[in-house]
């Protein structure tokens, strides 16, 4: 909390200088103590969904995490039946979390991928309507997914068609084939922002190095490569992990493009089915949700330095 | 030790099933056939009506997922193996909102099981789902009792066999606690108040409940409603306020509502274990009779599926732990049943999905998914010596007498604005202290106009 990481080279003096008052204000004793009270009150839920998870499941069902103190009583069941408990009809949490995974790692990569090619012909590329796109992706961001359900999946299911002549064939898949649907939405759903964060930090960037760049001889491709990337990794590592955090932690579209079975629902879905059809065994969600958290949390603890500098990167931007 | 060797077993029936199938594909494409299936074609001899159909895919979606699930599909092994389809099965909570997304957007599954009429028939408007064939409205016709058949029909054109049962119209309570207080099972909606009367003056609340269910929170309350109000109007007369001919605040709805006051809103007699009448509208449903187990509660109104929620250890029996009693009308020779259940929908008509309706309307399904864990299904094909516990046998018992009057649960038939929504929210209100008038006028005002 004390430490903020200098900002990113790139930043300009102002944006330095208003970072480090803020960081001075920050670092003091009153700031530190309701920093930590802060933490004690945002923490003690997630501690008591824990504790939970390891309490037998009568207890569970029965009284509240606090009163594992008064009578404390520990149990690994409760991970022992979401991480090994079989079901016929959808196998072991083990499948699902690769399946997480296959439909996590393609969905971050295609939309970085897409946003940062598109964010750099915006920003330094010349071309005619160049700002009328921008403001259109933009503006895309304002359009709820939930809108583009419907649409979106008769696209992959009847294929596009106008005035009864067949513009493009369904795309017909099933089975694990179904992945590249979800890869397919979540880079969709993912483009607008994606490129309005990277196309504000390339924009950023002096247009000196660029123009030097350029005079050296080099093309749009090198200097795409070799100039913008590493100057903006940090923007991209930010993107990264929002992305990341959203597809791991999403329901609603991997339910509609993957489908429920175990051939290619991601972990999310699984959870969801798992308390039974009248919720009777509730008791297991508690230990799902911590299984489902240590993927992220490993990821947000290894990247978490881009984090910080790329959202002050971005928030201190004039 | 049980709870080991689940696994194990479930691992060796889908190994054999598998080895099995692989011994089928390799048969039916050899000439020698005939001689290397002899043992099988047995077996296969109740699924040969279905035909073969080799390679052949039927996908289902339904609400029902997790244990339940695995049963079903366990169940239709034999049927998958024999007749060389393969059924993919999928479940998921958000079901009533996915089958709408998934057909609006061309990717229906070929069965949907509906539990609510009511979407069933808005599916069927919509022109989405194909009308039942011929050899399946044989089949129910001939397996359900008029009441059921009737809600898989619209506009006279019938549509979906029903499939499971729940009964709602139970009250729950300690056959020992009852024994040894020398207390009867009431058999009129009389006995009952003095009953409950009787065990207030005890110091125990007679009655416990709970009607938190996250979003659907008041669910539970609405069926007592429903089968108090069954009881009051009679049969055609619970259809009339289903269809909305009698409206929601006419004064015999609010005589029945208030009939249910006066057990749910009696500090005297609820909420047994938990607190005041309030508390009510903060107990989730899964937990509303748990008390009786702890003898701090007597009784507690909830569906025959109630029997899941008894903390582990809990025997359901006529002479154990928990068990459950009709809950009594004013004449003890009417005897309407509340209930609710799932229906098959097709939303195609392949000569593969038409063979698995039907089957899915055998009473030889119905037993064969009996067999495997606890089910009820008001299917007559139904071998009541299947039950695997006592309180399935009494709910299929009571589907299948000739006098029972079956009534569907009356909040999955109206508008889901209605039946799905401000009804609950009404009673959670109700409960929370808003007076029957106010909130029987709120439901009443939002029936949607057309």
């Amino acid at each position: 909390m004390t430490s903020v990481p200098p900002a990113a080279a790139a930043v300009r003096p102002g944006a330095r200088q208003a970072a480090r008052r803020v960081g001075k204000r920050l670092s003091g004793r009153a700031a530190s103590a309701v920093a930590i009270v802060i933490a004690v009150l945002w923490t003690t839920p997630t501690f008591g969904l824990f504790l939970s998870s390891l309490r037998p499941e009568d207890q569970i069902k029965t009284t509240g995490w606090w009163s594992f103190f008064s009578d404390p009583q520990l149990t690994l069941e409760n991970y022992r039946e979401v991480l090994f408990g079989t079901s016929s009809s959808s196998g072991k949490m083990a499948g699902f979390l690769i399946n997480s995974i296959v439909i996590t790692i393609p969905s971050v990569l295609f939309p970085l991928a897409f946003a940062a090619f598109a964010a750099y012909a915006l920003a330094w590329v010349p071309f005619r309507g160049r700002n009328g796109i921008y403001i259109g992706v933009f503006a895309l961001q304002v359009v709820p997914l939930q809108m583009a359900l419907v649409p979106l999946l008769s696209f992959f299911s009847e294929g596009v068609s106008v005035f009864g002549l067949q513009l493009m064939p369904a795309w017909e898949l099933e089975g694990p084939a179904r992945f590249a649907q979800v890869w397919f939405a979540h880079t969709c759903f993912a483009l607008p922002f994606g490129v309005f964060l990277l196309h504000n930090f390339m924009s950023e960037l002096p247009g000196e190095l660029i123009e030097a760049a350029r005079v050296d001889g080099a093309g749009h491709g090198v200097i795409f490569r070799r100039v913008v990337l590493p100057l903006i990794a940090p923007a991209l590592a930010t993107f990264g992990i929002f992305q990341f955090l959203w597809v791991w932690n999403d329901l609603l579209v991997a339910l509609i493009f993957a489908g429920g079975t175990s051939e290619s629902a991601p972990m999310t879905v699984r959870l969801a089915q798992m308390a039974g059809t009248r919720g009777n065994e509730w008791q297991r969600l508690t230990a799902g949700a911590f299984v489902s958290l240590v993927i992220p949390l490993a990821v947000f603890l290894s990247m978490q330095r881009y984090f910080v500098r790329g959202l002050l990167a971005g928030g201190v931007k004039g | 030790m049980s709870l080991l060797s689940r696994p194990a077993r479930t691992a060796l029936v889908a190994g054999t099933a598998g080895l099995a199938l692989v011994a089928a594909g390799c048969g039916s494409s050899e000439p020698s056939a005939p001689a290397a299936g002899g043992g099988t074609s047995a077996a296969c001899a109740p699924f040969e009506k279905f035909g073969k159909h080799d390679g052949k895919k039927v996908s289902v979606y339904s609400s029902i997922r997790d244990t339940e699930a695995d049963l079903f599909q366990q169940t239709w092994m034999p049927f998958e193996k024999c007749t060389g389809m393969k059924i993919t099965y999928e479940g998921a909570g958000e079901f009533e909102a996915q089958i709408q997304v998934r057909s609006d957007g061309g990717n229906p599954p070929d069965l949907a099981f509906f539990p609510q009429p009511g979407l069933l028939q808005r599916f069927v408007a919509a022109g989405r789902l194909k009308p039942a064939p011929a050899e399946v409205k044989r089949l129910a016709e001939q397996n359900w009792s008029p009441d059921w058949a009737k809600y898989g029909t619209v506009d006279g054109t019938f549509y979906a066999a029903p499939l499971g049962a729940s009964v709602k119209s139970f009250v729950w309570y300690s056959p020992g606690m009852f024994k040894e207080k020398g207390w009867a099972v009431p058999k009129t909606w009389d006995e009952l108040m003095t009953l409950t009367d009787t065990i207030a003056g005890t110091g125990v609340k007679p009655w416990c409940a709970g009607i938190e269910s996250g979003e659907a929170t008041g669910w539970p309350a609405t069926d007592w409603i429903e089968d108090v109000l069954l009881r009051e109007l009679g049969p055609e007369g619970y259809d009339d306020w289903v269809a909305h001919k009698i409206p929601f605040n006419a004064p015999e709805v609010v005589a029945a509502v208030d009939k249910v006051g006066a057990i749910l809103k009696n500090e005297r007699f609820v909420n047994g274990g938990y607190g005041p009448v309030k508390s009510i509208a903060g107990t989730a449903f899964q937990e509303g009779g748990v008390p009786i187990t702890e003898g701090r509660c007597a009784l507690h109104r909830q569906a025959s599926f109630y029997a899941n929620f008894w903390p582990e250890g809990t025997t359901v029996a006529e002479d154990g732990d928990v068990f459950a009693f009709y809950l009594p009308g004013n004449d003890p020779a009417e005897k309407p049943v509340l209930g609710a259940g799932e229906f098959v929908g097709a939303f195609t008509d392949r000569p593969e999905v038409q063979a698995v309706q039907a089957y899915l309307a055998t009473g030889d399904h119905a037993n064969a998914r009996m067999k495997l864990g606890t089910y009820v299904s008001a299917n007559k094909g139904v071998d009541i010596a299947n039950a695997q516990n006592p309180i399935d046998r009494l709910s299929i018992e009571m589907l299948h007498d000739p006098d029972t009057v079956f009534r569907f649960d009356g909040s999955d038939l109206m508008p889901a604005a209605v039946g799905a929504g401000t009804f609950w929210k009404g009673m959670t209100d109700w409960i929370n202290g808003k007076d029957t008038t106010t909130v029987l006028d709120f439901i009443e005002a939002s029936w949607p106009a057309s």
